[in-house]
């Protein structure tokens, strides 16, 4: 690596992936319990103005993880584990796969 | 900021379809130009998985009400804004079709709120407060922060633009537009917080991989300058 024409790189690709996979794991599944369960402000607004009720289930709301919720589980701590496994998995995988899509176009 | 199904009408929720669709498919040709050899790091999937964590921490900005990270900011700094336009899509694709946060007929809309219009204003803002900000390493922390913080309500107005067309409730939009924007303000606070801390943390680690670090004035010289090691 060429310290002279780019910023010096403090750890190793491979160092910096798993630190940034990690902490987006544990945020994911164990700093999400204490999230705030409030309305966020778009339902806030709605709410207070009533155009919340024009919402309609979404067509995925039968989806065994809808809410960030696993079907069965009730919202426990494993429910918690298995929502942030899966979540970042996935996201992961469709950006990466968007990102490679990107690079292949000719 | 998620919208769900049926806050907007079916000719504005195609619309916003269309237009992601459409941004998407220029993002997937663009991108490439900003994309870094992928021995260097899978920064897209990297950047993607962060804001989906993040997203699930709703931070408490007053009297009941929350919000969480958007990301716009964030990932068009570290990535370029085309590929930011990609890994938001990925997070926000996901958020619908997984786990029901955000509507299927506004999966458009959502896009274009999170993805589009946090991406074209913070960028834009951070480029234009790089420019004028001392040519040091946290400046581009802090064009990123300022970036995002305008990202929140930039969306917030672009929604109450949507509703004026295709709202299916009629609702005072001058009270409206002020609530968003009010709440949305605070929640950009939030946004700036996290967004300034982790380009900062990847700025002392990584450098290297801030796509908008080549953007500042006499980047590398001035940079290498800044933190002798």
């Amino acid at each position: 690596m060429s310290a002279s024409s780019t910023p010096r790189a403090r750890i190793s690709t491979r160092a910096f992936t798993l630190w940034a996979l990690g902490i987006a794991l544990v945020i994911s599944t164990a700093v999400s319990i204490w999230a705030s369960s409030s309305p966020d402000g778009l339902e806030f607004v709605a709410g207070a103005f009533g155009f919340d009720e024009s919402a309609a289930a979404s067509a995925t709301s039968g989806s065994p993880l809808a809410d960030y919720s696993v079907v069965g589980l009730d919202g426990n701590w494993l429910s918690v584990l298995i929502v942030g496994v899966v979540g970042c998995a996935i996201s992961f995988a469709l950006a990466w796969g968007l990102g490679k899509l990107a690079k292949r176009r000719a | 900021m998620h919208v769900p199904d049926g806050f907007l009408s079916v000719p504005v929720s195609i619309a916003t379809g269309v237009v992601a669709a459409g941004a998407i498919g220029l993002a997937l040709r663009n991108s490439r130009a900003e994309l870094l050899d992928d021995r260097k790091a899978p920064m897209v999937g990297i950047v993607a998985t962060v804001i989906f964590a993040t997203q699930m921490i709703n931070f408490p900005v007053g009297a009941g009400t929350s919000g969480h990270l958007l990301g716009g900011a964030l990932a068009a700094v570290l990535l370029g804004p085309w590929t930011a336009i990609l890994a938001l899509s990925a997070v926000v694709i996901v958020q619908a079709l997984l786990f029901a946060d955000g509507g299927l007929t506004a999966l458009g809309t959502n896009i274009t709120l999170m993805g589009l219009v946090t991406v074209t204003v913070s960028w834009w803002v951070f480029r234009g407060l790089i420019r004028v900000l001392p040519a040091r390493r946290w400046s581009l922390a802090v064009g990123a922060a300022i970036g995002g913080l305008l990202s929140v309500p930039a969306s917030a107005i672009a929604f109450v633009g949507l509703f004026a067309i295709g709202g299916q409730v009629a609702v005072p939009l001058g009270p409206v537009l002020t609530a968003m924007i009010g709440w949305h303000t605070l929640i950009g606070i939030g946004e700036a917080i996290i967004t300034g801390l982790i380009v900062a943390a990847v700025l002392a680690s990584r450098p290297d991989l801030v796509y908008g670090a080549q953007f500042q004035r006499s980047a590398p010289a001035a940079m290498t300058e800044a933190v002798p090691t």
